[in-house]
């Protein structure tokens, strides 16, 4: 090696392998988020290249909705079982049975209710660094993250008080009960993302790729028609997510371009059935990723809301 | 954030250009029209997409009587869209086919210096923004002392609303001629200088054809080209070790013995054979092996992530740094620097405070404040009452531990440290450390292997 330049995925990568590191060094019980996502993909991988080849020094946790897309519980699962690594899954279904979480009256969606979960975890296992896959580009408040993204003991951001982050020195030091989420990912475009998962030839779950599935319309997108509710015993989890009776219906060649549950992500139609066909989807894209979001639609300041009281 | 070495060896690559990656901040006072030159940016170099225009549209509809306001592109959080103001440093994305972008977009109050600090701090280049109307004022100054002194390489002054002073080009070759005066007295190498209109697009993304007068580049044009020499030292190999590799109850027999330190590299280069030493201690010993997780290599250089396997077995962890046995670094409990000060709490001598230096965290007691530098004048100030927030000046700090460090105008990773508040630890300071009055020296070892 002569030629001492690295390109935008040697800088992104080597800029997120350190902040890993940083946070094995400086935190007691780390945890890394992880869904089965092209984001937290990239961060499994990313940990590999800071930790191999000891073992990665923090446990894997995921909070499920219950309305998950079945692909991506398989991949999860098996992925974290060929890393060798432990994987806790907490439900928002347990939290509705204990009482520790509510739902609103008439709301579908589950994506608020993985706020007290996410909490509820990191409480039971003392956890005090979460790293999630989140990125700046993704929305205008995560914009505004920071690396280390300091959460008081309610687990609230606070964005007009945050921690000045000046060159490569991030400032971990907790109290007792506070703790800090951790966002290697923060410089990565949603480009970088798959052109990362390219280069690293990274298995992700089939729905990123273009399969026909049944959709029907609501609120300007194509959602998928949930599973058949067979268990009579119970209710059925996906009230109000199914189709009615006026809603159009349709069987699309399709692909999911970010994967929240199934009652929030919109189905994008897509011929695209590789990682080149996907790198040329998102070149050409005219909608960001947010765009197929239900959860985000609600009012612009969406996210900016469900952060401060403890989102990811 | 790009490392380049030599010329020559660019000849060697593959015809397709390597993608790097441009980082700027921008910085003007409150109306100067940052938000609606970022908007502008990506407007024009159609980086915005669809439902991010339509957002705009709708909001235009609602609250700016149908005209889009690029400014709420960045104005992210509820509180800036109802007071008008930005308040946190946000990052944008945009790429060309020549260049990634990462823009620091950094608000322009007084009291909020410590922001645009901290989006300077990574920065190739910065925009100083400045009204053509009201041309150089307090801010402009502030902002473009702060860039020289966390010595950012290039500077853009971008003259703005040229619409409003009729383009004109004696009222441009003013406003640089205000710049140009004290420019002499910073540490800023490359200067810019740019007339534009931010609303109209004038000379942003597409030349302007109310300026026949200026014969440069677009903004864009600019950054797509600016030549951004290596900000990283590729001279004095340092390896802050932030953690140490070593696998529990290896199954594979082989990885028995494997120790490795982990780090990434905040200078220079390393070969296997090489000879280092490590501190504090100052043991000699040899590289034998460069693990990365996609194999072993021969050489690494900053700013790479590695795993150092050394020839003995000594005694390395979190907070030590390997070093070559040239262009050595200084060791010391004793040290001078610049501070920018960003805490309500005014700071006095005798304050005790951690102090973060590369991965290793000390103890730290502020034993003088030797003065305030006026980032208006520049020019150093008495401070008996201390430091206040938003304050630049010059301290002495006494540490618990030894630092081996660089001076900051040597070498950026190992010449910063960060200052943090023992009770609810908010981070009050950034600093930047003077070079070293004497270099640690490898026969000071107590014992060489
Ligand atoms: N006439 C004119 N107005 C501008 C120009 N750039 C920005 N403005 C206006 O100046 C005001 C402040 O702009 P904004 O981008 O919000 O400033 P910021 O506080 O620096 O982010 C807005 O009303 C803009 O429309 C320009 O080039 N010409």
């Amino acid at each position: 090696m002569t030629n001492y330049h690295l390109d935008h995925l040697d800088l992104l990568e080597t800029e997120a392998i350190h902040i890993m590191r940083e946070v094995a060094g400086e935190f007691e019980r780390p945890v890394l988020l992880f869904s089965g996502g092209k984001d937290s993909i990239c961060l499994l991988r990313l940990a590999e290249k800071a930790f191999r080849p000891s073992d990665i020094p923090m446990p894997f946790l995921n909070v499920e909705t219950g309305h998950e897309f079945p692909e991506l519980i398989e991949f999860r699962d098996r992925r974290a079982k060929q890393l060798g690594a432990k994987l806790i899954v907490r439900t928002v279904d347990q939290a509705l049975a204990s009482g520790a979480a509510t739902q609103a009256p008439g709301e579908v969606s589950r994506n608020k209710l993985q706020i007290p979960v996410l909490l509820g975890a990191i409480e039971e296992f003392r956890f005090d660094c979460a790293i999630g896959g989140a990125r700046r580009d993704e929305e205008k408040a995560r914009a505004k993250e920071r690396f280390f993204s300091f959460r008081d003991s309610f687990g609230q951001w606070d964005p007009k008080n945050q921690r000045p982050e000046i060159w490569n020195l991030y400032n971990g030091r907790l109290n007792a009960g506070e703790n800090m989420r951790v966002f290697p990912l923060s410089n990565w475009t949603e480009m970088d993302v798959w052109e990362y998962i390219k280069r690293e030839k990274l298995e992700v779950p089939s729905i990123y790729f273009s399969h026909t599935r049944e959709c029907f319309r609501r609120g300007g997108q194509w959602l998928p028609v949930p599973p058949a509710h067979t268990d009579a015993t119970k209710p059925d989890p996906y009230a109000g997510a199914r189709p009615k009776p006026t809603e159009q219906r349709k069987t699309m060649v399709c692909r999911v371009r970010t994967i929240a549950d199934m009652i929030s992500t919109g189905m994008v139609e897509s011929p695209a059935s590789s990682f080149d066909d996907i790198i040329a989807e998102v070149a050409a894209a005219r909608v960001t990723e947010r765009g197929s979001r239900a959860d985000d639609k609600a009012s612009e300041a969406a996210m900016e809301d469900r952060k401060k009281a403890g989102y990811f | 954030m790009s490392v380049v070495a030599t010329s020559s060896s660019l000849s060697s690559r593959p015809v397709v250009p390597v993608v790097d990656i441009l980082r700027f901040n921008t910085c003007g006072s409150v109306d100067d029209g940052k938000s609606t030159l970022i908007g502008r940016l990506l407007y024009d170099s159609k980086s915005l997409m669809e439902d991010q225009i339509e957002a705009l549209e709708r909001s235009a509809d609602i609250t700016g009587g149908g005209q889009i306001n690029l400014a709420n592109l960045t104005d992210g959080l509820r509180a800036e869209r109802e007071q008008g103001i930005t308040i946190d440093v946000a990052y944008r994305y945009f790429a060309t086919p020549k260049r990634k972008f990462i823009i620091a977009d950094t608000p322009g109050h007084v009291q909020y210096t410590r922001n645009m600090v901290t989006g300077a701090s990574t920065a190739n280049l910065s925009i100083v923004l400045v009204d053509a109307r009201a041309g150089v004022i307090e801010q402009s100054r502030r902002h473009t002392a702060i860039a020289s002194l966390l010595r950012i390489p290039h500077l853009v002054v971008a003259i703005n609303k040229m619409d409003l002073v009729d383009w004109s080009e004696a009222r441009f070759n003013e406003i640089r001629a205000q710049f140009e005066e004290f420019l002499p007295r910073l540490d800023i190498k490359d200067v810019k200088f740019i007339p534009l209109s931010a609303l109209n697009g004038d000379n942003v993304v597409e030349p302007s054809k109310h300026t026949p007068w200026y014969a440069g580049p677009t903004l864009l044009a600019h950054l797509e080209t600016v030549h951004i020499a290596s900000d990283h030292n590729l001279s004095g190999f340092r390896l802050p070790v932030q953690w140490v590799n070593r696998p529990n109850n290896p199954t594979d027999a082989r990885l028995h013995d494997f120790r490795g330190f982990s780090g990434q590299i905040a200078g220079g280069i390393v070969k296997v054979g090489q000879k280092v030493m490590t501190l504090p201690g100052g043991l000699t010993t040899t590289v034998k092996r460069i693990h990365t997780h996609d194999g072993d290599r021969e050489e690494a250089f900053c700013p790479q992530s590695v795993t150092l396997l050394l020839e003995h077995d000594i005694d390395v962890s979190r907070g030590n740094m390997i070093i070559g046995l040239e262009d050595l670094p200084g060791a010391s409990t004793d040290l001078q620097a610049k501070v920018c000060w960003m805490h309500p709490r005014v700071l006095q001598p005798g304050k005790k405070l951690w102090l973060k230096h590369t991965t290793h965290s000390v103890q730290a007691v502020v034993t003088e404040i030797t003065h305030r530098i006026n980032v208006t004048t520049l020019e150093q100030e008495p401070a008996p009452a201390g430091l206040a927030l938003n304050d630049i000046g010059e301290i002495r700090l006494r540490t618990s531990r030894p630092l081996v460090f660089d001076g900051y105008a040597t070498n950026r990773l190992t010449g910063s440290f960060i200052l943090i508040e023992p009770g609810a630890h908010a981070t009050v300071a950034a600093g930047m450390l003077h070079a070293p009055r004497e270099v640690v020296r490898p026969e000071d070892g107590d014992f060489v292997i």
